[in-house]
């Protein structure tokens, strides 16, 4: 089989874990997944497929990496599902590294092919089963490996333990109030409208985000909580591995969390895959078909906030602006239109991108990819050149992602291909020009942060 | 084998109880396949509950429709031959007045048919557009490094039966009956490898779009063309 050039990477979750691997192993997993847990989909999808190569475009790594034919989403099916098939799983170790590369490094589960392939065939899907043999036997990117153990020891994806977290949301609460006169950030509130529920890196060294989910929480007067038992991290990398059964307990965890403070609502951080992982795949594998509770990313939150005039917007921002339409809450979900809502009434200069909403590209970060550490760090800033050139196009100076992965891997592309602009979340965006009522002004903190 | 080509037995088999077997195939096949995938998503627990008839004909219409989805405006060459092609060989088979005349024959009923001129033109189409397929597949590299022996087979199964059925009507070749048994010959087998080859995506074309159109519809509110 024709492979193209990939360079190599060293990763010990892939170099050192195909070595305890067995054939028979390989081909009862390979067999378990595609024969006892896969059906009707995978079945209609590979016996439909024309071959037709109509799905190329679709993808960013095909954009990215100059039409290379062998980054094609059908291609991906061809290396990985197709070969597994032929071969009826009868494949040596260093197979299962390369389709664990194809699946997890190469395919961000964006599932834009699947609105560009005439029959709507979902190759994303086929990806995820593809995770999900190779996460069983233990070949995935080492750094994701560590985070999915993390969920299984701490509920949380950076290892972030209880008395952690508790720890630190008293310091930014502590921190927030030299802004915010007599901000509060309630814990175990029960019967709150709304829990928060953060990003894992919230609690750890991103707390400043938590900081502004705060001050916006206080400034638009909700009657707000967030757990301090386990449950209250939203993340969930175990879906990114495949590994259904943590997915599911984390998830399970963190819906209880809700109920048992009989909140109304839960909010998740600005992130694309823990909303995907809540409303989409948690709740599935958990047997519901909707998310057993409302469940709201910040961009319908501030939507709302924004509409209903709870925050006032007091100084908009002058330099252009555009969006980037993250793939777990745009294509997953539909929010592009509110997104743009609310940028809009922050900032004077929108610039809208092309393609856009449901049929931009994906960022290249998506589905784990950006927790793979350095050495993977090349695949974003090239598989996301197609990214940065939309973005660059729109001439904006600040791109709002409302998103983790979208955001951390745009800033690094900027600097990678020496744009001239930064990223920034929705939550930045209004910190920087809501109006702080008049009541809540402290001598520190004069409102917006001039 | 010339002469057996050119039998009578031959011809009147093709012609009489070949015909038979050929139609149970392609339809108890094909009712096979679609009930067994039919039940098989039921394994699937995610495609039911999502069901959704707005949006699966949603879905359809803007597939249905020529340049109705942003990907066929992307590639609007492969969009003009795939929608002549797909008339061409649905079309021109059934309304073909040397098909509608063997019907009347044999069961007395009968249709509308094509002027001689058009369905001439359409057969025409169809053996370029199968020409455009198969030239996409030698020369694009996307296509070709997804390309295997039996896509070249398909185009194969599709295109003999059009061509012998053209050389037939025009009499270009000396022998007119040898053609016309390759042509019933090659037909049939046509009809025969839709259930049991990729050609079935005439039935799973609906199916899959409206799963996806649903999909994108009830739950991920966006649009999936
Ligand atoms: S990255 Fe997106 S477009 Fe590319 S193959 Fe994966 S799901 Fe399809
Ligand atoms: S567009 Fe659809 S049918 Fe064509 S190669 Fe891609 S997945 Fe297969």
């Amino acid at each position: 089989m024709a492979r193209m050039q990939r360079r190599t990477v060293a990763d010990l979750g892939f170099d050192e874990t195909i070595k305890n691997l067995s054939p028979d192993k390989i081909a009862r997993t390979i067999r378990y997944v595609l024969e006892k847990e896969a059906a009707a989909r995978l079945k209609a999808y590979v016996d439909t497929c024309i071959h037709c190569g109509l799905c190329n475009e679709a993808c960013h790594f095909y954009v990215s990496y100059d039409r290379d034919p062998s980054y094609a989403p059908v291609a991906k099916v061809r290396q990985t599902i197709w070969d597994m098939i032929e071969k009826k799983g009868k494949v040596d170790p260093e197979t299962v590294k390369t389709y664990a590369r194809i699946g997890f490094t190469e395919c961000n589960i964006c599932r834009r092919c699947s609105m560009y392939c005439p029959f709507g065939i979902d190759i994303g899907y086929m990806m995820i089963l593809v995770r999900r043999i190779c996460g069983l036997l233990k070949v995935a990117p080492s750094y994701l490996q560590d985070q999915g153990y993390s969920h299984m020891y701490t509920y949380s994806q950076s290892w972030v333990a209880q008395d952690d977290w508790v720890d630190t949301v008293q310091f930014v609460e502590e921190e927030l109030r030299m802004n915010i006169k007599n901000a509060r950030i309630p814990l175990d509130k029960e019967g709150a409208e709304i829990m928060y529920s953060p990003h894992s890196l919230e609690a750890k060294f991103k707390t400043n985000l938590l900081a502004n989910i705060a001050k916006i929480m206080n400034v638009a007067r909700v009657d707000w909580t967030m757990p301090s038992f386990d449950g209250w991290d939203s993340t969930n990398q175990s879906m990114h591995l495949g590994d259904h059964e943590t997915m599911g307990m984390v998830e399970r965890m963190h819906f209880s969390a809700g109920f048992r403070l009989k909140v109304k609502k839960i909010v998740t951080s600005e992130c694309g895959h823990s909303f995907r992982a809540a409303v989409y795949d948690g709740s599935r594998s958990l047997g519901w078909k909707e998310p057993p509770i409302t469940y709201l990313q910040p961009t319908q939150l501030f939507f709302e906030f924004v509409r209903d005039g709870r925050i006032r917007i007091a100084r908009k921002i002058e330099e252009p602006v555009t969006v980037q339409d993250p793939c777990s809450i745009v294509r997953n979900r539909g929010l592009g239109g509110m997104l743009r809502s609310v940028v809009k009434a922050a900032c004077e200069d929108f610039r809208e991108v092309d393609p856009c909403l449901e049929h931009n590209y994906c960022c290249a970060a998506g589905s784990g990819v950006i927790n793979y550490g350095p050495p993977w760090k090349f695949l974003r800033m090239e598989g996301g050149r197609a990214k940065i050139r939309q973005l660059q196009a729109t001439g904006a100076k600040i791109v709002i992602a409302p998103c983790h992965s979208c955001h951390k891997t745009i800033e690094e592309m900027i600097d990678y291909y020496k744009a001239d602009m930064h990223v920034m979340f929705i939550s930045e965006l209004l910190v920087k020009t809501m109006e702080i009522p008049e009541d809540m002004r402290t001598p520190e903190g004069k409102g917006s942060d001039q | 084998m010339y002469e057996f080509l050119t039998s009578m037995e031959l011809y009147t088999f093709l012609k009489g109880p070949m015909v038979w077997v050929a139609f149970s195939v392609f339809l108890s096949g094909s009712v096979y396949r679609v009930i067994s995938l039919l039940k098989l998503a039921r394994k699937d627990r995610v495609v039911y509950p999502y069901l959704n008839v707005k949006y699966s004909l949603r879905s359809l219409v803007h597939w249905l429709v020529p340049f109705g989805s942003r990907n066929m405006r992307l590639h609007p060459w492969v969009t003009v031959f795939a929608f002549a092609f797909h008339l061409g060989v649905i079309v021109t088979p059934i309304l073909l007045y040397p098909h509608i005349a063997l019907w009347h024959d044999a069961w007395g009923i009968r249709w509308w048919s094509l002027p001689e001129k058009i369905a001439d033109f359409m057969t025409i189409v169809v053996l370029v557009c199968c020409a455009f397929f198969l030239l996409r597949r030698v020369f694009a590299s996307e296509v070709r490094f997804v390309t295997f022996p039996s896509d070249y087979a398909i185009i194969a199964i599709v295109a003999a039966p059009f061509l012998t059925g053209f050389l037939a009507f025009h009499q270009v070749v000396d022998h007119y009956r040898l053609m016309v048994i390759l042509h019933m010959a090659f037909g049939e087998v046509m009809l025969m490898a839709i259930p049991f080859t990729r050609l079935h995506h005439m039935f799973s074309f609906w199916l899959i779009r409206a799963h996806t159109g649903s999909e994108f519809g009830v739950f991920r509110h966006s649009r999936d063309y």
